[in-house]
């Protein structure tokens, strides 16, 4: 049964005076189950394949969610549940969701790229399934390809881009090399760090295709620092999202500059070296987990797991909430009422007009933690986190306003 | 010259020596060196620095303060450290990855979080065994046990809850959700009131002990300074019931709230991310850790004013105060 907004509003305005005060004792156990889609997508042989990403990059993260959920609904008297489907046939995944929601479950999990997930979302658009994006980061699904029942977990390119721009304007790196991969998403990439530019006043000195077709391992010696060899800049920003042939522009380039974007100093949802704020915690728990570093999607897929365990054990204050609302689900993660701990040093919240979790962005070297943005001096009337990425205005997306949101 | 080089040495050895004797020192875990600065509070100048176990978070006296317990997060153990020869002579079974502790008032029982493993451990110091291991949320990290000894409450940081154990049965008897990332509890001296922090979630809830409600939820604001970065941590409450002082880490400000009324009187600028805190034995004196600085801010209680700062090792952590 869905909830009236004045009734919702009621139930937040307790949970927020009395706290939720739960006995494990007492509840009787609510079951949540989550349902996890992941299109398997075969990687093309790259040049850089030294360090090959993880199989299972998501489900993990989604495991943990789910381990760490369930750790305090025991308490609150919720038992959490991952129902996983993985497979290469997009069809194949859509009928199953299908099944999932006429078995009632309303809570999906989509590990896959935009096209993919663009294709699930619209069969879905005007039923009750809340989706968590969780691997896309096409800029179109927070501007103009918009659902109203899609979130997004995994920050967009223009909050990666716009993160990495902060930090060069603050050093003072605004002449860049542009140098871009062959690929859509090294395209979709490029275009973000160019609006990134643009919105912070910085100046591409040149852009370059990337065309070679060599094995750079043995060649990149010699041939990148003639392709580097421009008018003077003092960064190369490479976009090159696989990892085809960007490593190899370090320590290689004309002008011995930093090279910064999909490689080299690169910004991310996260990675192994974020360990402030506690993160040595959740990182240490996903080692034990799954035995290997957790990666931006596995985070994403973590955060996505925990939004709906945090709005669920403040929903389960109220005596009629059922576990198959998505809707006041949705609605409480859209408000301002809501917050997560998300190990990045603050808390987090979704914009409510386009669902996109705000975040801080992490700036890494495969063996440090540089920086983070936002950056100081980037200001916002609302949240400098509302730097990062598509704005209220910059965003035609309108999901349907949840009561109490004012933002 | 040189006699008077000798004159000035000696002279400030003995009164360094004789200070020594009488004055109350405070104890600080440095989290990234495996030392403990010790503080001199007459002087308030830096002793000395002991080496101990990896990565000491939490410390806490034993009552008549001859030994001084250490979370040695790092290497999964609590070591006891004799406090007049500043030697650990033994360890405690923890559990793993140890991050605060609270001993119960029998001097005995030790409660003890592991922040890895989702437990409460109980420890008795005596025999060094373990009594009793609780399942609580995830991360549990802050603990203190009530003055009467009959009631321990662990915070979850990841799960939100504190957890309410009955120590004498060592099970929980009930949890209540605050705002994300509880850090750190506090009784009241009276044993009626029990304060808990949310670090992400910036508030500090008072509640009720007795019929576990909650009475009140501080906000805090100071200009100039983002919503998101205040974030309590350390919380004292002095004896008179007067005052309550709330770390609030990374605005670098600490919180000072009338204990009665609830209402924020002041906020005192100290060094940089301040965690924890800790009074001296006449309470004129708050000493606050401060990680990211390296450096402990000395409050003057009567004043409400920050009188020094001084230079400990890097990340201090843990503080506690023996007279």
């Amino acid at each position: 049964m869905p909830f009236k907004p004045i009734q919702l509003l009621i139930t937040f305005i307790i949970t927020l005076i009395f706290g939720v005060a739960a006995s494990g004792i007492a509840f009787a156990t609510q079951k949540v189950s989550i349902t996890y889609l992941e299109l398997i997508v075969d990687r093309p042989p790259l040049l850089s394949n030294v360090l090959p990403e993880p199989e299972d990059s998501g489900l993990q993260g989604a495991r943990l969610g789910t381990k760490d959920n369930n750790a305090g609904g025991r308490f609150s008297g919720q038992q959490y549940s991952l129902i996983e489907t993985r497979s290469n046939d997009l069809s194949e995944l859509i009928e199953q969701a299908e099944t999932w929601y006429q078995q009632g479950h309303r809570l999906l999990l989509a590990n896959m790229p935009g096209p993919a997930l663009k294709q699930l979302a619209r069969k879905f658009n005007d039923r009750d399934l809340l989706i968590f994006n969780t691997a896309a980061a096409d800029n179109q699904l927070r501007t103009s390809d918009c659902f109203n029942n899609l979130l997004h977990t995994l920050p967009s390119r223009a909050m990666l881009t716009d993160a990495l721009a902060q930090w060069l304007v603050a050093k003072k790196l605004k002449r860049w090399l542009l140098i871009t991969g062959p690929r859509n998403e090294d395209l979709a990439w490029a275009t973000s760090i160019k609006r990134a530019a643009k919105r912070y006043n910085t100046t591409v000195v040149a852009e370059k295709a990337w065309t070679f077709n060599t094995d750079l391992r043995r060649t990149a010696q010699a041939e990148v620092p003639l392709f580097t060899q421009t008018d003077e800049y003092d960064v190369v920003v490479v976009a090159d999202e696989l990892g085809d042939f960007g490593e190899y522009l370090l320590y290689n380039s004309w002008y011995p500059r930093p090279v910064v974007g999909t490689q080299g100093l690169t910004p991310t949802a996260w990675h192994r070296v974020v360990e402030q704020w506690g993160a040595a915690q959740l990182q240490r728990r996903f080692d034990t987990l799954a035995g290997r570093w957790m990666t931006a999607i596995d985070y994403a897929n973590w955060a996505a797991v925990r939004s709906i365990g945090e709005a669920v054990t403040q929903l389960a204050a109220s005596d009629n909430f059922s576990v198959s609302n998505s809707a006041a689900i949705r609605q409480l993660l859209l408000s301002d009422h809501f917050q997560l701990a998300g190990f990045k040093g603050r808390k987090l919240s979704y914009r409510p007009w386009n669902g996109q979790l705000r975040q801080p962005i992490p700036l890494i070297h495969p063996r440090a933690l540089v920086s983070q943005s936002p950056q100081e001096g980037f200001l916002h009337p609302k949240t400098d986190l509302d730097t990062l990425g598509f704005d209220r205005p910059e965003s035609h997306c309108r999901l349907q306003q949840a009561a109490g949101a004012s933002l | 010259m040189n006699i008077r080089k000798v004159f000035f040495l000696l002279t400030t050895c003995a009164s360094m020596m004789a200070t020594q004797a009488i004055a109350s020192i405070a104890y600080i875990s440095n989290e990234k060196d495996n030392t403990l600065s010790l503080i001199d509070l007459d002087t308030l100048e830096v002793i000395d620095t002991v080496n101990v176990g990896q990565r000491p978070r939490g410390i806490v006296f034993n009552k008549d303060f001859s030994k001084l317990y250490i979370c040695a997060s790092d290497d999964d153990t609590v070591q006891v450290m004799d406090v007049a020869s500043h030697k650990v002579i033994n360890e405690l079974p923890s559990g793993e990855d140890p991050e605060q502790f609270a001993l119960h008032p029998d001097n005995q029982r030790l409660y003890i979080s592991n922040e890895d493993d989702a437990l409460v451990t109980v420890v008795n110091t005596d025999n060094r065994t373990v009594i009793a291991q609780i399942d609580v949320g995830v991360e549990p990290e802050g603990m203190a046990v009530s003055p009467d000894g009959k009631i321990a409450i662990n915070t979850s940081e990841t799960t939100s809850m504190l957890h309410w154990i009955d120590t004498e049965t060592n099970t929980l008897i009930h949890n209540t959700k605050v705002d994300q990332r509880p850090r750190h509890v506090e009784f009241s001296k009276d044993g009626h009131q029990l304060w808990a922090s949310a670090e992400i979630g910036g508030t500090v809830t008072v509640l009720n002990v007795d019929n576990k409600q909650v009475i009140k939820k501080l906000e805090f604001k100071i200009r100039g300074i983002h919503p998101d970065k205040i974030q309590p941590v350390g919380i004292k409450l002095t004896r008179d019931g007067r005052y309550a002082f709330i770390a609030l880490g990374p605005a670098n400000h600490v919180a000072v709230v009338d204990a009665k009324s609830y209402e924020i009187i002041d906020y005192l600028l100290v060094g940089r991310r301040v965690w924890h805190m800790e009074f001296s034995p006449d309470e004129k004196l708050l000493l606050t850790t401060n990680g990211i600085s390296g450096d402990i801010s000395v409050i003057d209680v009567d004043n409400l004013n920050v009188t020094k700062s001084i230079r400990v090792g890097r990340y201090p952590w843990g503080i506690a105060i023996r007279p």
